[in-house]
């Protein structure tokens, strides 16, 4: 498999990215609702956040580079069959996610740099505050922070379904595209594909 | 000899305060809402309030009837980390969302003599309004430097979380608060 994309098919880089983001993006989401909750003697109420920082900014590493690589990267096309409106609803979806995801990771940098402190990233580095001192920053951000993350939930709801739809219902390869299994559409036989499927059809 | 006149003509109208409405001077930041509660029973934690207005009257020849009214905003606490005070601020503490404000207002301002006395009153915080007794000291008052006639004090206080109905549990050492209040009023 290539690293890059081609027009029908995503690189491994793509697929790698997308696999790598998508458990630690769920992960974090649940992991900023438990820690919400943990009594002040509980061992993970330090160390809950010190893990949700540090995944956050190691993300944002990633997210970043992911952007890039889209830039220069052909997006493989929609199915065929993929309705107008359904191709230009998933582009804005994919979208929306990755503005939501920046977001995120910007208004949870302003809330823990709010006074002037860094960011420790496990301890291998620290990123330094920039914006700080507007009036209760803390409090502002960290709304927009949980409001921002359960938008982001629904959307990723929404963008799982919709994979779902495309592998079941619509019997195409939207969804083994970017499991790297070849565009080769889904047959009407039992749905797992032997690895015959990772050579691709053209 | 000018100066020294100006000098006991000063003292003289400075020991003698009538009885009179003071402003807080919250302007000029020559005043101080703190609190302290301990962390685990190892430390003090110190915190304040950055944001608050109030005014008193004192009449230093009938210090009984002295009486405070103290407006808090409660979102202006700052305990110099960011993270705390968002969860200080947050639902499990003051939930300054639902109860932005806390006020104080005195009942009984009782001389001790020497410059001590006991200031009752009634707070309200978190939406509770409950009794507490301040124990107040009299710093000074005098003219100051500018054509202004000053009056301050210190006090402390504590007072359980509980009572105002923070249950967060912060350990057996860290049940109750003290504020550590310290007042300069600038005459009207």
């Amino acid at each position: 498999m290539s690293a890059r994309n081609s027009d029908n098919q995503y690189g491994w880089v793509a697929i790698v990215l997308h696999w790598l983001m998508a458990p630690a993006i769920i992960g974090l989401f649940a992991l900023g609702w438990w820690m919400r909750q943990l009594s002040y003697y509980d061992p993970w109420y330090r160390q809950g956040p010190e893990l949700h920082k540090s995944v956050g900014i190691l993300l944002l590493g990633l997210l970043l580079f992911r952007l890039l690589w889209k830039l220069i990267n052909p997006s493989p096309a929609a199915e065929p069959k993929t309705p107008r409106w359904q191709s230009l609803a998933a582009r804005m979806a994919h979208g929306a996610i990755y503005l939501l995801l920046l977001a995120i990771m910007c208004s949870g940098y302003l809330i823990s740099t709010a006074d002037g402190r860094a960011i420790e990233v496990f301890g291998w580095f620290s990123l330094a505050a920039t914006i700080q001192g507007i009036p209760n920053q803390e409090d502002i951000a960290g709304q927009v922070h949980e409001v921002l993350a359960w938008c982001l939930m629904a959307l990723v709801v929404l963008h799982a379904l919709a994979a779902l739809k495309h592998h079941f219902i619509d019997r195409d390869a939207t969804l083994r595209k970017i499991l790297g299994l070849g565009a080769k559409p889904v047959s009407d036989k039992p749905l797992s594909q032997p690895q015959e499927s990772l050579t691709t059809t053209k | 000899m000018k100066q020294l006149a100006i000098f006991l003509f000063a003292a003289l109208v400075g020991a003698t305060a009538q009885a009179a409405e003071y402003k807080i001077d919250t302007k000029g930041a020559h005043a101080f809402i703190q609190f302290r509660i301990k962390h685990l029973g190892y430390s003090w934690l110190y915190g304040r309030f950055d944001d608050f207005d109030g005014s008193f009257f004192y009449d230093d020849k009938a210090p009984e009837k002295s009486t405070v009214n103290v407006n808090i905003d409660v979102t202006s606490l700052n305990s110099n980390h960011a993270e705390r005070d968002k969860h200080l601020r947050g639902s499990d503490f003051l939930d300054v969302a639902k109860f932005p404000t806390a006020t104080f207002k005195s009942t009984a301002f009782e001389s001790l003599g020497e410059g001590k006395a006991k200031l009752s009153g009634e707070l309200t915080l978190r939406g509770v309004t409950k009794p507490i007794t301040i124990d107040v000291t009299e710093i000074g008052g005098g003219k100051d430097p500018w054509g202004g006639y000053r009056q301050g004090f210190t006090g402390t206080t504590e007072f359980a979380l509980k009572d105002f109905g923070i249950d967060y549990n912060l350990g057996p050492a860290s049940q109750k608060v003290e504020m550590i209040l310290d007042i300069e009023g600038v005459k009207i």
